[in-house]
This record gives structure tokens, C-alpha cells and sequence, in this order.
């Protein structure tokens, strides 16, 4: 990664710019985990950090009132977006891998349909899916929230995996089949290995669009069977009615984040690119 | 091990092109054959036909005896070096050259000796738990031939190995591969677009034009009784010189004055206008060190030289000449076709080291007139070879195997290749039609 030495006064800009963007990325998040330590009294005083660090918010949706509500959405949530994110990866895989490697008629076909879906805006269609998804017994379900959410991770998933796809050297291949590999062999074996990284990437990118998602988790959602975290943080309520729930909302976000870090840390090693350095020269 | 013969092979594409035509070759059981010719003469696409990665449009394959068209290249049982070596990044050299023999569910304890003893035959003992990665490119090179040797295949194929090597490397690794396939004696084809490669390591050679094969012939055979212009202008560094020349009463008006060739030379000139006159550059001398025992042999004539390479253990000397416009034309075009481009016809001459001419003055050359070969500008074809072949065949055919036939045995000695060529060594699809 070195692009040889940097000059004294470029590196300082550097590390200026750097803390810059971080602060402005970090602060927001910094100041929500802040929020979900504050009493409710605590939360106007337009303070930083809280005046006394207290549990009650994670309390309350972990164990209190909001509990049902919060716990039921994040299993919902959790389940939904593996289940979307698995389909996707696995669908996308194939179909890359026959982009990257075929010649078929439609190929074009299939990345720009994939594209056009991938803008079409998701509000559009909502409120139709909802009559549709109400008509044949899909409204509140988890298949009637992870179809939708195919049709969001499915075409990234494929226009990422066949990009990666197209690296792997072709000759590597061939190469496991004069070495006796069948087709199937030299996918497992050669292909699927050096594709870990990309395929990685890919689903948890799918996971993210599938656990951020809120307009199809809140219109296609009416109880706690399918309603996802997003959704549900929505109908958190005061502990009065003239009480803001900016305190268990501010604890949950934290919760709902977790999950995103850690599969994050967790791949980080995966989601390394270069893999396929030295399999061929040049 | 097992001898390759191919009948009537053809390669045609989706799109209309011909990349192999009517490719018929004998491989023998052991021999090392190299596919040579320039860029897009269909070399790497007959290999790849050989190996089974690429269809055969029509003509029959067969390996050890058996068809095999229809075969998978798993099924063929051959091992293939690729020219980017083809690695598997995510396995250490061990794997890599252990990945045959995991396919084809070897014991543990039996793959663990066979790749320790390819390791040791390619010294690579000590990079076994290496990735690919941090590997060198003769290493990796040496890694990608691990993995060929390792199983017992019935060939090896090689797609222009050395050819991501520096000039240095490469020189090692010539000697290498060669010294390997002597030492298994497994038959071994090896696609290649560098001629010293293929003089080097060949047993025969096959040179490709256009999908059609010029000539299959022993390295020696090939530079010195080249078929045709192709073959002459391919073989050889510096190229052959060509002198275009008109004949009149049997005698050669060059521009370089009026020669006259010994009789063994001149079988071809009767009944044509034009021809042209090939050359080596080492057919060449300086007239003034020539010793006078063989100066009888050629002919003197007045060059003007306009630079000298000195190199040591020769020079060569440079002659720029006119030459007529169609002959012109027609050796650019030739020149095109060998991936090099003619800024203008002159002559390149090999001159001894001792030789004192200096550059841009007229010095006084000596030819060897038994050394030069008379073609035919029109079809190309060399008729000093094609005089000598009609009248007689010389010696015994091409013999087959070049090593030894014992895995591991000691190295054996290595075939002579002056062995003349027989029948085996006449072109097996000749571009030019009877007459």
C-alpha cells in the first residue's frame, strides 16, 4: 500500500482530514450510545454526556414494556435478513458465475434488468405489493417481506459477484480440468475458494440493505408475526403519552447496531481483495 | 506415456475462422515435438485441442491408440503447464503440486512422497508450505512444471512456459525443462513462438503457418533445408537473406553482379525467369580472411556496408540494397507474416570477429554458393530441397524416443540430433501444389 514516503506536511494533512471525516462520521453514533444511557430527565439538557450513566432504556426493551415489541422485531429482523441475504448469495453466485463465464444470448439482458431494478424506486411499488401481498396471504409474513427484499440485495449481489468473478483468472479453471477435476470439482475446489472474498462482501452488503430497510418493513407489516427492528422503533411509546421515546429508541438503535459491527470485525480478514495474487504472472 | 497421433485435424470458429487446417502429425511414444510459428498460426490452438479444452471441428485425436475426440481433459490423462502458470493461489506449493493426486484420490502417504520427489527434482523442497504469492516467477514457473510431473501422465504439454521470463531465467529453465523431459522420457509437445526455443529443445519441430503446417523436421534439417520461404525466413537470427535474382543461360544476374552456381545448387533454374536467392548470414565472409582452400567455392563481389554490429565472437555487417518492387513487396509481406516488419531489403552478414572493415565503406564480401537455396518467388517453395529430396533420401527415418524410457532412471545421453530426416521430415501438408 505504500505509495513510497510522503512528505512531513502531506502526511499532517492527511491525519487532519482523516480525524475530520472520522469525527463527522462518529459523532452522530457517539451521540446516540450517549442518549441511551440518559435518564429521561436527563435527555433535554442538550449535554453531552449524561449527568448519571443509567441502564433503564436497555432495560425497558429488553425486559420492561417494550420488551415484546422490541424482541420480536429483532427476531424478525435477524431471521429475515439472513434468510434474504442467504437466497441472494446463493442465486447471485450462479448467476455470475455464468455471466462472468458464459456466452449466452441475454446476458446483457440480465445486467441491465438488474440494474433497472436496482433504481427503481422502492416506494413505487409499495403500496401495490401491499394489495397484492393482502390478496394471496403474504401481507405480514417473513416470505412476504424477504421477497421484496430480494428484489434490493439480488441485483447488487449480482452486478458485485460477477465484477469479482471476472478477476479470477480463467486459465486456474481449466487448469484443475487437465489436472482430472470435473466442472463441478474445479468450481469447488478452485473457484469457490478464491470467490470467498467477493461472495463475503457481497452478503454483507445484502444483509445491510435487507436489516436497514424500513418503507417494506413498516407497509407490509401490521403485528409482531414479520414487523423488523426499524419498523418497530416506530411504535415505541413514552412511558406517558407526552413523554418522547427518545430513550429506548436511542438504546434499541445501539442494539440493532451491534450486530452490523460484529459481522463487520468478524469478515474483516475476508473481505480482503487480492486473493488471487499470484496465481498468474502479470 | 504414449505416442500422439493426430489425422486430419481442423479448428474452425463460430465466426467463420480457419485456425487449423488439415493438421496430421505423428508423435512418438517419448519424443519432444515443439509447435513453433508466429502470433495467430493456431500452435496454442492445436495444443489446446491436444489437451481437450478446445473442440475439434473435424480429423480424428488419438492418445496411446484410443480416439479421443469426445473426451473430457480429465479424461485424457495429460499434464499441461500454462503460460501464466496457472497457480492456485489459495493453496500452498505443496497443495498445488499435490492437487492432481487429491483429485484422483491418492493415499495420503503416497501423495506426500510424490510431491516431496517432484519437489526435489525441481528444488523446491523448501517453498512446499509457501503460497504462490510470494513466490518468484522461475519459481512459480518451477511450481506450475511440480504439478505436471507429479502424476503419471500419458504427456506433457507445455503453452509457451518461458515466455513471462527474463532472458536470463528463461536460458535456466530451457536447460531445465529439458533436462527433465530427457530424465522421465514422457512425450512432451511444446507450443513456443521463439525459434531458439524450439532449435533447443525440440527432437522435431512443427512450424505453423496460418493454421497449416510448413514443415516437421529436425532442428538441423529445418535451418538447413527449409521447404519453402516461410520456413527460411522463420528459422534462424538473424533471418536468411533473400536476393532476388534473374536467371539467364543458367546463370544468376544479382544485384550484386552475375553469379554462377555449382551444379548440386542450380537443379531449379532451368525454365524460370526469376528467383530468389536465400542466404544465411554466416554463408557470408569477408573476402580478405576467406582461406583459399574454399574460396573457390563461392563468389567475391563489392558490398557497401553501412554498419557493423561487433559482438564479441562475430559481427555482422549490414548492406542495404535495391531491390525490385514486386520482390520488395513480397518480402515485406513475409516479413509481416514473421512478426517482424522490413524497413528496407538489405542484407545482414555474418562476418568472422577478426575481420577490421570499416563501417560505411565498399568492402570486398565472399559468399559460399554450395550454402545459398534457390526459391521460387511465386510460390514460395525452396526448389534446392525439393531437387535433393526427388533424387534421394539420405539415411534412416527420424528415431522415436530421445530419453530414456525408465522413470528415474539416470539421465541418459542425449539423442544427437544431426540425424538426418527421412521421410518422416517431408512437410505433411505442402502449401505448394504439384507440378
Amino acid at each position: 500500500m505504500d505509495e513510497g514516503q510522503l512528505s512531513r506536511g502531506t502526511k499532517a494533512w492527511w491525519w487532519v482530514a482523516g480525524v475530520v471525516v472520522i469525527v463527522y462520521a462518529l459523532f452522530p453514533v457517539a451521540w446516540i450510545v450517549s442518549l441511551s444511557f440518559k435518564t429521561a430527565s436527563d435527555l433535554g439538557t442538550g449535554q453531552f454526556l449524561p449527568t448519571t450513566w443509567v441502564w433503564d432504556n436497555y432495560d425497558n426493551i429488553l425486559r420492561g414494556d417494550a420488551q415484546d415489541l422490541f424482541l420480536s422485531s429483532l427476531r424478525n429482523s435477524i431471521g429475515i435478513s439472513l434468510i434474504a441475504t442467504f437466497i441472494s448469495v446463493v442465486l447471485a453466485t450462479f448467476a455470475a458465475y455464468a455471466i462472468a463465464r458464459l456466452d449466452f444470448p441475454g446476458k446483457r439482458l440480465i445486467l441491465t434488468t438488474a440494474l433497472a431494478v436496482a433504481i427503481f424506486p422502492v416506494i413505487s411499488i409499495v403500496t401495490p405489493l401491499f394489495n397484492l401481498w393482502r390478496n394471496i396471504g403474504l401481507y405480514d409474513t417473513w416470505p412476504g417481506l424477504i421477497i421484496p427484499y430480494l428484489s434490493l440485495t439480488l441485483p447488487i449481489s449480482i452486478w458485485t459477484l460477477s465484477a469479482f468473478f471476472r478477476q479470477i483468472p480463467w486459465e486456474l479453471e481449466q487448469a484443475a480440468q487437465v489436472d482430472g477435476a470435473t466442472t463441478w470439482q474445479a468450481f469447488r475446489k478452485v473457484i469457490v475458494p478464491l470467490a470467498t472474498p467477493g461472495v463475503f462482501t457481497t452478503a454483507i452488503i445484502s444483509f445491510f440493505i435487507a436489516w436497514n430497510d424500513f418503507v417494506y418493513g413498516i407497509s407490509l407489516t401490521s403485528t409482531d408475526a414479520a414487523r423488523p427492528v426499524p419498523a418497530a422503533l416506530a411504535f415505541f411509546t413514552g412511558a406517558s403519552q407526552f413523554e418522547e421515546p427518545t430513550g429506548p429508541i436511542a438504546a434499541a438503535a445501539v442494539v440493532v447496531t451491534i450486530p452490523v459491527v460484529v459481522l463487520v470485525l468478524l469478515f474483516q480478514r475476508r473481505i480482503v481483495s487480492g486473493l488471487t495474487q499470484g496465481a498468474v504472472k502479470g | 506415456m504414449a505416442a500422439i497421433t493426430l489425422k486430419d485435424i481442423n479448428k474452425q470458429y463460430g465466426d467463420g475462422f480457419h485456425a487449423v487446417k488439415d493438421v496430421s502429425l505423428d508423435i512418438a511414444d517419448g519424443e519432444f515435438v515443439i509447435l513453433v510459428g508466429p502470433s495467430g498460426c493456431g500452435k496454442s490452438t492445436l495444443l489446446r485441442m491436444i489437451v481437450g479444452l478446445e473442440d475439434i471441428t473435424s480429423g480424428e485425436m488419438l492418445i496411446g491408440g484410443q480416439r479421443v475426440n469426445e473426451k473430457a481433459p480429465r479424461d485424457r490423462n495429460l499434464s499441461m503447464v500454462f503460460q501464466n502458470y496457472a497457480l492456485y493461489p489459495h493453496l500452498t506449493v505443496f497443495e498445488n503440486i499435490a492437487f492432481p493426486l487429491r483429485l484422483s484420490k491418492t493415499s495420503a502417504k503416497e501423495v506426500d512422497e510424490r510431491v516431496r520427489h517432484a519437489a526435489e527434482l525441481l528444488e523446491l523442497t523448501e517453498h512446499l508450505d509457501r503460497k504462490p504469492a510470494n513466490l518468484s516467477g522461475g519459481q512459480r514457473q518451477r511450481v506450475a512444471m511440480g504439478r505436471a510431473i507429479v502424476r503419471e501422465a500419458q504427456a506433457f504439454l507445455f503453452d509457451e512456459p518461458l515466455s513471462n521470463l527474463d532472458a536470463k531465467l528463461r536460458g535456466q529453465m530451457r536447460t531445465e525443462i529439458s533436462r527433465l523431459q530427457k530424465r522421465l522420457g514422457i512425450t512432451t509437445v511444446y507450443v513456443t513462438h521463439d525459434q531458439v526455443e524450439a532449435m533447443t529443445l525440440g527432437d522435431r519441430v512443427v512450424v505453423l503457418r496460418r493454421g497449416v503446417v510448413q514443415q516437421v523436421a529436425t532442428p538441423r534439417e529445418l535451418y538447413e533445408n527449409p521447404v519453402n520461404l516461410f520456413v527460411a525466413g522463420f528459422i534462424g537470427s538473424p533471418p536468411m537473406n533473400f536476393i532476388s535474382a534473374t536467371v539467364v543461360d543458367g546463370r544468376l544476374h544479382t544485384p550484386f553482379g552475375e553469379w554462377t552456381l555449382p551444379e548440386s545448387r542450380a537443379t531449379g533454374l532451368p525454365g524460370r525467369e526469376v528467383v530468389l536467392i536465400g542466404a544465411r548470414p554466416e554463408a557470408f565472409e569477408d573476402a580478405s580472411v576467406v582461406s583459399d582452400t574454399i574460396r573457390e567455392h563461392g563468389v567475391v563481389f563489392d558490398a557497401n556496408i553501412d554498419v557493423i554490429e561487433w559482438l564479441g565472437n562475430e559481427q555482422y555487417a549490414y548492406v542495404p540494397y535495391e531491390a525490385p518492387e514486386d520482390i520488395r513487396a513480397q518480402l515485406a509481406e513475409l516479413e509481416r507474416e514473421l512478426d517482424s516488419e522490413a524497413m528496407r531489403t538489405q542484407l545482414v552478414v555474418s562476418l568472422d570477429a577478426t575481420s577490421r572493415i570499416p563501417e560505411g565503406t565498399t568492402a570486398s564480401l565472399w559468399l559460399d554458393l554450395r550454402k545459398v537455396h534457390v526459391f521460387d518467388p511465386a510460390s514460395g517453395e525452396n526448389l534446392t530441397v525439393k531437387a535433393v529430396r526427388g533424387a534421394a533420401t539420405d539415411g534412416a527415418g527420424y528415431d522415436g524416443g530421445a530419453g530414456s524410457d525408465g522413470d528415474g532412471a539416470p539421465a541418459a545421453p542425449q539423442t544427437p540430433r544431426s540425424s538426418a530426416s527421412g521421410d518422416d521430415g517431408l512437410p505433411a501438408a505442402p502449401t505448394s501444389g504439384e507440378d
